[in-house]
C-alpha cells in the first residue's frame, strides 16, 4: 500500500470537486439570492484543501493496487462529506449546525434525500440548486466522474470504479477502456437527466424546479426545493413521469447504455484521441425493437418489473378498497409512492407514513430491495435478491430430488459459484449491520419504529422513514445523525469497500 | 483501434498486453480464471465465453470492432468466428491462427465469398520459412524481410575473423565498394560478467562513422537480398554454405522444412513414430527418413553427426529438444538449431548449447504484431527484435510535402524521435540505403529501426497526414 499515491488522489480528487461548488455561485447570481459567497469561499478552501495534498505529491506515480482503490475510495466519501458541508456551514440562510451541514451533504451525495432542513420554500435558490446537485454528482459518482475525465489513474481507475459502483458483478466493461466505460457512463446519465427535466418543465414545473427535480429523479435521490415534496405540484402528470424517471433511474445505466447505442448507432462514445478507425459502410443500423429487446431480456429488470408492478397491484388495490384516496386517486399516488420507495429514491406525494395496514412497512420494506445493479439507486439490488431467491428455490427442488443438478442460471447463463457466495456474504453482512445501526438508534432514544426506518432510510439510501423521521431528520438527536452519515457511506459503498478498511488484514502487507 | 483478442492463451494474452497501450482490446476465452488474471494487470475489457458464439461475440463488441483477432487452440473455431464477426457484424479485418496446412495450401478457401479471413497467421509455415532462413544465412539469427523481401533485415553476432571487426564503419565503402549495406543498431554485451542467472547486460550503440564493430558484438544490419551475404563475410568467418542436415522430428515444421530443403542439401529426417515415417518418406523425393530415437547415439552416429552442418530439432516437445540438441552438439554437429517455446529454457541454453533457439510462440506473435501495428500505421510491417527490446518498422510515407512530415526531405532533415534511424528506402523495385541526403518521396517504404519502443507512437505520428484520414 502506498499512502502517498493514496493522499495525491485524495488531493485531486477534492480538487476536482471544488469545481461543483461554481455552478451554485452562478444560479446566486442569477436569482440575486446573496447566498454566493458561501460557495465562493467554499470553492477555495474545498480548492485550496486539494491542492495542498496534490501540489506536494504531484510527482509521486505508482500502479494503484486493490487495496489503494477501497483506501481511496472510503476516505474520499467520507471527506466528500465534509467537504460538502463546507458552504452550508459558510451560509447565512439557513443557519446550521457542524452536524447537521454534514448530515445534509452526506445524504446529498450518498443520494439519500433525508434532509434536517424545514422551510425548503424558503431557502435562497443557490442552497436549494446545491443539494440537488450534490444527488447528481453522488449518484453517478464523482470517482467515476473523475475515472471518465482523468486520463492519470491508468489501469488504477478499475480498482476505483469497482470499489464505487453498486452491484454484484463489477467486472463487465461496457467498453475496453475503464475511462470510456466511465465516459459512457456518464454521458448516458447526462442524457437521462437532460430529458427528464425538458419533460418536467414541459408538464408544468418552472425551470428551477424542473432541473433540481431531474437531478434527483435520475439519481434517485429525493431531495426537493419544497416541504411537500411532489405534492406541491399536485399534478397526476408531473407523478406520472416522476415514477418513469425514477424508474429509469434504478435501472442498469449498462442497459441505458446499450440502448441509446441501438437508437444512435452512429453516436461515438468514444472521444480519446486519434485513433485511427477503418470505415466500413452500412455496419450499424437503428433499431427500435432492439433497444427494447436488450431492457426486456435482461434477467434483473424484468424481476425489477416484476416487483414495481407487484407493490404498485397491492398497495393501489388495498388504498382503494380501503377508500384512503379520493377514487381515482389510488392508483396515481400508489404508483408514484410505490416507485419512489422501492427505487429508494423518497420523494412524497403524500403522507404514506399514515397508510392504512402494513403499507407503511410493506414500502420501508420494499427499499431494502432497491433498484438493479449498476444503477443510482441504494438498497440491496435486484440482482441479489433474484440470486438469493433463486438459489432458495434450488434448495426446495433439491429436497424433492437429492441427485438433481440444478445450477443458478440469471438468463441463459450459470451463475459462478463466487458470485452466489458474495452475494450471501454482502446478505448476511447487511443485515448483520441493519440490527446493530437499529440497537445504537434505540439505545440513543429513538423509539422503535423511528429506529427501525431511520436505519433503513438512511443505510438503503432511502430517505424518508416513519414516525418522528417521516419528513425530516432535523428533530432526532445529534449522535442518532452521526449514526445515520455512517449508515448513508456503508449504504452507498455497499458496506464492503467500506468495512474492508476496518479488518487487520488489510493493513497487513 | 478496437481490437477482439479470442483466445487468452499465450499468444493471445502477450498479444493484448503489447497492444493494450495503443488500441482498445477485448478479449474473449472459455477460461474466466485466465481472463480475470489479464484484467487486473491491463485496461481491457474480457468476455467469457465461447469465441465463435454470436452472442459472445457481440457482447466483446464485433459489431464495433476494427480488428478481429482469432487465436483460439483450435483452427475450426478461429474460422468459423471469422466467418460470424464477417456476416453477422461486418467486422472490417478478420486475422486468424491456422495451424492445418490442410486449410493453409488452399489459399482460395480465404475470401469474402468462402471463408473470410483476411490474413492468416500460420505458425508452423512461420517457423519453417524463419528456419529455412537461418540454415540459408548461418551465423544469422534473425532475418526478417521487408517490402516483400526486397531489403532484409539480419542480426548476428560479429566474430572475429571478419574483416570488419576492430574497424570504424566508415570502412565498410572502401571494403565492399559495389555493395550499399547499413548497420542499423549495435548491441555490445557489458564487459561485466552476469553474476549467476542473471541475463547478460547490453549496451545500445547507435552506429556512426567512426564506430567500430567488436567481436561478440550483436549487430543488426539491412541489405537488399543480394548483398546479405557479402556484408555478413564482412562481420564474421562465413561458412561455406550448409551442405548437410539433419532434422530431428518429422511434424509439420520437420517435413515442410525438408521438403523445402531437399533439392538443395542433403536432408535426412529423424522420426520416432513408423506411420508418420513412412507418410512422410513417401512424399519426400530426395530427404532420407530414418525411424528411430533423436536422442539415440548410435543412430547419430550412424547417420555421421560429427559431419552434420546444421542439426534442428522440431519435436513438438522442447525438453526432447534441448537434450538431442546437446547431444548432437557434444558429437561434432557444427550447427544446432532447436525449438524451444519457454523464454526461460531459450535463455539457459542458448549460446551455450544450441546455437539458436527458435521460438514459435514468440515468431508468430511478432508476425501478428507486424501485421496489427502494420494496420494501424498503414505500413507494411513492425517487427520486434531482440525480443521486443527493439522494433523495427516498414511506414509508407503517404501525402504530399504539404501534409506530410516526412515527403519532400532529406533524412537529416526529418525531425526522428531520440533513438530512431531510417535504415533504407524502397522506392518501386529499387532499394535505396539511406544517407543523410536522401530525400523521401511519397508512396516510400521508409524502413526505420528503433532502441526504444516507447517511442513507436511518436513515429506513427510522423508518418500519418495531418488531414483526417479514414
Amino acid at each position: 500500500m502506498n499512502g502517498l499515491v493514496v493522499l495525491r488522489i485524495l488531493g485531486l480528487l477534492l480538487a476536482l470537486f471544488s469545481l461543483t461548488m461554481l455552478p451554485p455561485v452562478a444560479v446566486s447570481w442569477l436569482y440575486n439570492d446573496g447566498a454566493w459567497p458561501a460557495f465562493a469561499q467554499g470553492f477555495l478552501v474545498v480548492l485550496a484543501t486539494g491542492l495542498a495534498l496534490y501540489l506536494p505529491l504531484r510527482r509521486h506515480r505508482a500502479e494503484l493496487r486493490i487495496r489503494d482503490g477501497f483506501l481511496v475510495v472510503s476516505g474520499f466519501w467520507v471527506v466528500l462529506g465534509f467537504a460538502g458541508a463546507v458552504p452550508l456551514l459558510l451560509i447565512e440562510i439557513p443557519i446550521m449546525s457542524f452536524t447537521d451541514a454534514v448530515f445534509e451533504a452526506v445524504s446529498g451525495f450518498t443520494t439519500t434525500g433525508a434532509t434536517v432542513l424545514v422551510g425548503l420554500d424558503t431557502l435562497p435558490h443557490s442552497v436549494n440548486w446545491y443539494r440537488a446537485q450534490t444527488h447528481w454528482f453522488g449518484g453517478m459518482g464523482i470517482i467515476v466522474l473523475a475515472v471518465a475525465i482523468l486520463p492519470v489513474l491508468g489501469v488504477g481507475g478499475m480498482q476505483l470504479y469497482r470499489a464505487e459502483t453498486p452491484g454484484p458483478m463489477k467486472d463487465t466493461k461496457l467498453t475496453p477502456r475503464i475511462t470510456e466505460t466511465a465516459k459512457a457512463l456518464w454521458i448516458t446519465y447526462v442524457g437521462l437527466t437532460v430529458v427528464c427535466a425538458t419533460s418536467y418543465r414541459l408538464a408544468g414545473m418552472t425551470w428551477f424546479d424542473a432541473i433540481c427535480h431531474a437531478f434527483s429523479s435520475i439519481a434517485t435521490a429525493g431531495f426537493s426545493t419544497h416541504d411537500a415534496s411532489f405534492a406541491h405540484f399536485d399534478s397526476a402528470v408531473i407523478e406520472w413521469l416522476a415514477a418513469l424517471f425514477m424508474f429509469l433511474g434504478a435501472t442498469s445505466f449498462a442497459l441505458h447504455f446499450y440502448a441509446m447505442r441501438r437508437l444512435m448507432p452512429d453516436i461515438k462514445f468514444q472521444v480519446q484521441g486519434r485513433r485511427p478507425r477503418i470505415e466500413w459502410p452500412h455496419r450499424r443500423k437503428t433499431s427500435v425493437r432492439g433497444a427494447i429487446n436488450g431492457y426486456l431480456q435482461d434477467p434483473e429488470f424484468r424481476a425489477f418489473m416484476l416487483i414495481q408492478a407487484l407493490l404498485i397491484a397491492g398497495i393501489a388495490g388495498y388504498l382503494a378498497i380501503r377508500g384512503h384516496h379520493a377514487p381515482g386517486e389510488s392508483l396515481t399516488k400508489a404508483v408514484f409512492q410505490a416507485v419512489s420507495v422501492g427505487t429508494t429514491t423518497g420523494f412524497t406525494s403524500t403522507d404514506f407514513s399514515a397508510w392504512p395496514g402494513a403499507l407503511p412497512v410493506i414500502l420501508i420494506l420494499a427499499s431494502f430491495i432497491g433498484g438493479c445493479a449498476g444503477s443510482t439507486s441504494g438498497g440491496m439490488k435486484v440482482l441479489r435478491w433474484l440470486l438469493i431467491f433463486k438459489q432458495g428455490w434450488r434448495e426446495m427442488v433439491r429436497l424433492l430430488h437429492p441427485n438433481a443438478v440444478i445450477p443458478v442460471r440469471l438468463g441463459e447463463r450459470g451463475v459462478p459459484t463466487r458470485v452466489a457466495e458474495a452475494v450471501w456474504g454482502f446478505f448476511s453482512v447487511y443485515i448483520v449491520v441493519f440490527c446493530i445501526m437499529m440497537s445504537v438508534m434505540m439505545f440513543i432514544g429513538l423509539d422503535q419504529v423511528t429506529a427501525f426506518s431511520s436505519v433503513a432510510a438512511t443505510l438503503n439510501n432511502l430517505g424518508p422513514g416513519l414516525g418522528e423521521v417521516s419528513s425530516t431528520f432535523g428533530t432526532v438527536p445529534d449522535a442518532a445523525k452521526w449514526v445515520g452519515i455512517a449508515g448513508m457511506i456503508l449504504g452507498r459503498l455497499e458496506i464492503f469497500t467500506l468495512l474492508v478498511l476496518l479488518t487487520p488484514e488489510f493493513w497487513r502487507r | 483501434m478496437k481490437i477482439l483478442i479470442l483466445g487468452a492463451g499465450t499468444v493471445g494474452s502477450t498479444a493484448a498486453e503489447s497492444l493494450s497501450e495503443e488500441n482498445e482490446i477485448t478479449v474473449v476465452d472459455l477460461n474466466g480464471r485466465h481472463l480475470r488474471e489479464l484484467q487486473d494487470r491491463l485496461d481491457i475489457r474480457t468476455v467469457e465465453g465461447h469465441a465463435s458464439h454470436p452472442r459472445v461475440l457481440e457482447q466483446a463488441g464485433a459489431a464495433d470492432a476494427d480488428i478481429l483477432v482469432a487465436l483460439t487452440d483450435s483452427d475450426e473455431t478461429n474460422m468459423i468466428a471469422c466467418q460470424i464477426a464477417y456476416s453477422l457484424y461486418r467486422t472490417p479485418v478478420r486475422i486468424a491462427r491456422i495451424r492445418a496446412s490442410e486449410y493453409t495450401s488452399r489459399r482460395e478457401l480465404f475470401t469474402n465469398k468462402t471463408i473470410p479471413v483476411d490474413t492468416i497467421i500460420s505458425p508452423e509455415q512461420l517457423v519453417t520459412e524463419h528456419i529455412e532462413q537461418l540454415i540459408h544465412y548461418p551465423g544469422a539469427h534473425q532475418v526478417l524481410d521487408f517490402a516483400e523481401g526486397r531489403v532484409r533485415l539480419v542480426g548476428l553476432m560479429a566474430r572475429s575473423g571478419g574483416p570488419l571487426i576492430g574497424q570504424e564503419l566508415r570502412e565498410l565503402r572502401r571494403h565492399i565498394p559495389h555493395t550499399d549495406a547499413r548497420v542499423a543498431a549495435i548491441y555490445r554485451r557489458s564487459p561485466i560478467p552476469p553474476v549467476g542467472n542473471e541475463e547478460p547486460v547490453y549496451e545500445t550503440i547507435l552506429p556512426e562513422g567512426d564506430t567500430v564493430i567488436r567481436s561478440n558484438d550483436l549487430v543488426f544490419f539491412l541489405a537488399a537480398r543480394k548483398d546479405i551475404r557479402v556484408m555478413m563475410s564482412e562481420l564474421l568467418k562465413l561458412e561455406h554454405p550448409a551442405r548437410s542436415i539433419i532434422i530431428a522430428g518429422g511434424g509439420h515444421i520437420g517435413f515442410e522444412l525438408a521438403r523445402r530443403l531437399e533439392n538443395t542439401n542433403r536432408v535426412k529426417v529423424i522420426e520416432r513414430d513408423h506411420e508418420r515415417a513412412r507418410f512422410i518418406a513417401e512424399r519426400l523425393k530426395h530427404a532420407v527418413v530414418l525411424t528411430g530415437d533423436a536422442v539415440d547415439e548410435d543412430l547419430l552416429l550412424e547417420e555421421n553427426i560429427d559431419k552434420v552442418d546444421v542439426f534442428c530439432a522440431l519435436t513438438s516437445a522442447e525438453e526432447a529438444n534441448i537434450l538431442s540438441s546437446f547431444l548432437a552438439k557434444r558429437m561434432g554437429a557444427s550447427r544446432v538449431i532447436a525449438l524451444i517455446n519457454r523464454p526461460s529454457y531459450a535463455k539457459l541454453v542458448e549460446d551455450q548449447y544450441v546455437d539458436i533457439a527458435v521460438s514459435p510462440q514468440q515468431i508468430t506473435l511478432s508476425a501478428l504484431l507486424a501485421k496489427v501495428r502494420g494496420m494501424r500505421l498503414d505500413v507494411g510491417q513492425v517487427h520486434a527484435l531482440r525480443s521486443g527490446a527493439a522494433e523495427a518498422i516498414e511506414a509508407v510515407a503517404h501525402g504530399d510535402t504539404k501534409t506530410s512530415r516526412v515527403v519532400g526531405k532529406a533524412i537529416e532533415h526529418v525531425p526522428l524521435p531520440p533513438g530512431t534511424t531510417i535504415g533504407a528506402i524502397v522506392r518501386d523495385d529499387e532499394v535505396l540505403m539511406a544517407h543523410h541526403d536522401t530525400v523521401i518521396q511519397a508512396e516510400d517504404h521508409v524502413i526505420l529501426f528503433l532502441t526504444d519502443r516507447s517511442q513507436i507512437p511518436a513515429v506513427e505520428k510522423l508518418f500519418q497526414v495531418s488531414v483526417t484520414y479514414t
